[in-house]
């Protein structure tokens, strides 16, 4: 089924005329027209636009064109700004807003030649662990639990419509953002490949602001080499991103099939918390294994802090959210309340246009950057997070890279977590150090556990070193052999 | 540092959010709950580290302080929920 090639593959196929870019774009289609009213993982599809896009690389393939990703369908997470395409970030409060604009990182697989099937769900303005925050409504993951098949299981988040719709061969990659783990847990719960790359490798230039210095574009793959091509064509610097590294973009593809032989692989002892499986252990160890077989070399290290990341994180994140969703005022752009006066229009938009989480969050930020409190809560969390970086920068001077696992759970139920907001932050324990150190990090999927639920392990590498990265995902990847299929799925 | 109802009220008034009575008391468990679990910040030595303001591996770039963009009203109004002639237009502000 055209469905079930990966990028690598659909772009040989096109590029040997075995099939056509219309006809690999209307696959897709069809396959979302069949899944996504139960799956809900698009919140908008552009059936229309794609198939125009699929009939331009058409054209263009019969040219010799060679562009990367030519013909290649994907899914957009709808945090990115999409020229004349409505763009909801999971809110309310963006229900109307269409972008007069292109992100930079989707410019940029336009310019690759790459067809968009439609914009995807998320949990609101990218705050939370499981698509549940959408304010358009959860998104089912296509995985199933093998004694326990009608529940319904979430895809993780906050890109989790992503993650489920390159799970389900919705799309044949995707694009996600991570802030504080959210492509990395969706693709463990989801059995995807994800990647965080370095902090500045791809723009934030049109991505919607959650947290200005966490904000991490990337993308999502069934395979670590697409994973590769897709980062190849989002990375790159933008003079409209201050932020943005102007360093030259590697051929990451290339680097899959370097050799870890002699590589020193960092095991931190901290990546462990109470009430993980031991399922997850066993794969960790498993993991490692893989890695020494392969030829290297795996050591034991610690980074101290790895524990007060997520407290950290919960103050950063937040303090730098309630600023950038400032703007959510009512006047410029978005939903607008009628108010007795501009103060009132003000409140009563933000009120009906935030949901229970992004409300909450803001909460914290406006109250950890308030008059008396900056201090105590601000101010020492960015002191710790300069000790969470310390400790990378410690640890990568003795290690090529870690290994760890990506979250300490497999997917859990829709309704589960939900008691309280902590219990649902313990998921990014062991995603949120990369994002406050800007490190590159990787999820692969390494195994089932015993209900037959994809689990993660996570690699992380030296800044703006993905070449290793990629290296040792793909070593990994080799080793395990992940080939299990999701319950839900097309032509499944 | 416990959060009372008055305070979240007036978070709630910083942040321009409209809050009802219910919603204040939901939030000052929850917010008191998570302020709470964020206390642990303070068994951390920090004596002498410099504050981390972000993740960027590389300094910051400066450009020449020109303008590089604008000039089209239609683009920037096009989201405007209101909108009079070239502006956004709000309810009376000043008497």
């Amino acid at each position: 089924m055209l469905t079930d090639l990966t990028i690598a593959e659909g772009r040989d196929g096109l590029r040997e005329r075995k099939f056509t870019a219309v006809e690999l774009t209307l696959a897709h289609l069809h396959a979302i027209e069949a899944l996504n009213p139960r799956l809900n993982a698009y919140l908008s599809v552009g059936h229309a636009q794609a198939v125009e896009q699929a009939r331009a690389a058409d054209v263009a393939l019969a040219g010799g064109d060679t562009r990367p990703l030519l013909g290649i369908p994907l899914a957009i997470k709808d945090l990115f700004c999409t020229a004349g395409v409505r763009t909801t970030a999971g809110s309310r409060i963006l229900m109307p807003f269409i972008p007069p604009y292109e992100s930079t990182v989707t410019a940029n697989l336009l310019r690759d030649g790459a067809v968009f099937l439609g914009k995807t769900n998320m949990d609101e303005f990218a705050m939370g662990s499981s698509n549940m925050t959408s304010h358009y409504g959860p998104v089912e993951n296509p995985w199933k639990r093998r004694q326990d098949p009608t529940a319904v299981l979430v895809p993780g988040g906050s890109s989790g419509g992503s993650a489920a719709a390159v799970a389900a061969r919705l799309a044949m990659g995707g694009t996600g953002t991570d802030t504080g783990g959210s492509i990395r847990q969706p693709a463990s719960f989801c059995g995807l490949v994800g990647v965080k790359p370095t902090y500045g490798r791809c723009s934030r230039w049109g991505v919607v602001a959650f947290a200005s210095s966490l904000d991490h574009p990337g993308p999502f793959a069934r395979t670590v080499r697409d994973a590769a091509i897709l980062l190849g064509s989002m990375a790159g610097h933008d003079p409209k991103d201050s932020t943005s590294a102007d360093v030259l973009v590697p051929d990451f593809e290339a680097a899959c099939q370097r050799p870890i032989k002699g590589l020193r692989i960092g095991v931190p002892k901290e990546y462990r918390s109470d009430g993980m499986p031991g399922e997850i252990e066993t794969l960790w160890r498993q993991g490692a294994a893989w890695l020494r077989e392969a030829g290297a070399e795996i050591v034991d290290v610690s980074l101290p802090h790895t524990k007060y990341g997520l407290a950290t994180y919960y103050i950063i994140a937040p303090a730098e959210a309630s600023s950038n969703l400032a703007r959510y005022d009512g006047v410029r752009f978005g939903l607008r309340e009628k108010g007795e006066d501009l103060r009132d229009l003000y409140e009563r938009t933000r009120a009906e246009g935030f949901g229970a989480e992004v409300r909450r969050r803001i909460m914290i930020g406006t109250y950890v950057l308030s008059a008396g409190y900056y201090d105590a809560y601000y101010l020492r969390a960015q002191k710790v997070r300069a000790l969470i970086l310390r400790d990378f920068t410690e640890v990568f001077a003795k290690v090529d890279a870690l290994l760890t696992p990506t979250a300490p759970s497999a997917a859990f139920a829709h309704g589960e977590k939900m008691d309280d907001p902590i219990t649902m932050y313990l998921n990014d324990l062991f995603t949120v150090p990369a994002d406050l150190a800007g490190v590159p990090a990787a999820s692969v999927p390494g195994g089932l556990d015993a209900d037959g639920l994809p689990l993660g392990l996570q690699v992380m590498a030296r800044p703006f070193d993905e070449e290793t990265l990629f290296a040792v995902a793909a070593a990994l990847e080799r080793a395990a052999g992940f080939s299990a299929l999701p319950t839900l799925r097309a032509g499944g | 540092m416990a959060l009372d109802p008055a305070t979240v009220r007036r978070i709630a008034a910083l942040a321009r959010i409209r809050m009802d009575d219910a919603e204040v008391a939901t939030l000052v468990g929850e917010l008191n709950a998570i302020l709470g679990w964020i206390e642990q910040l303070n068994e951390v030595d920090i004596s002498g580290v410099d504050p981390l303001t972000g993740a960027a591996h590389m300094a910051l770039k400066m450009r020449d302080d020109v303008v590089t963009d604008g000039g089209y009203p239609d683009r920037i109004l096009f989201n405007a929920p209101d909108r009079i002639g070239e502006f956004f237009a709000v309810p009376k502000v000043v008497e």
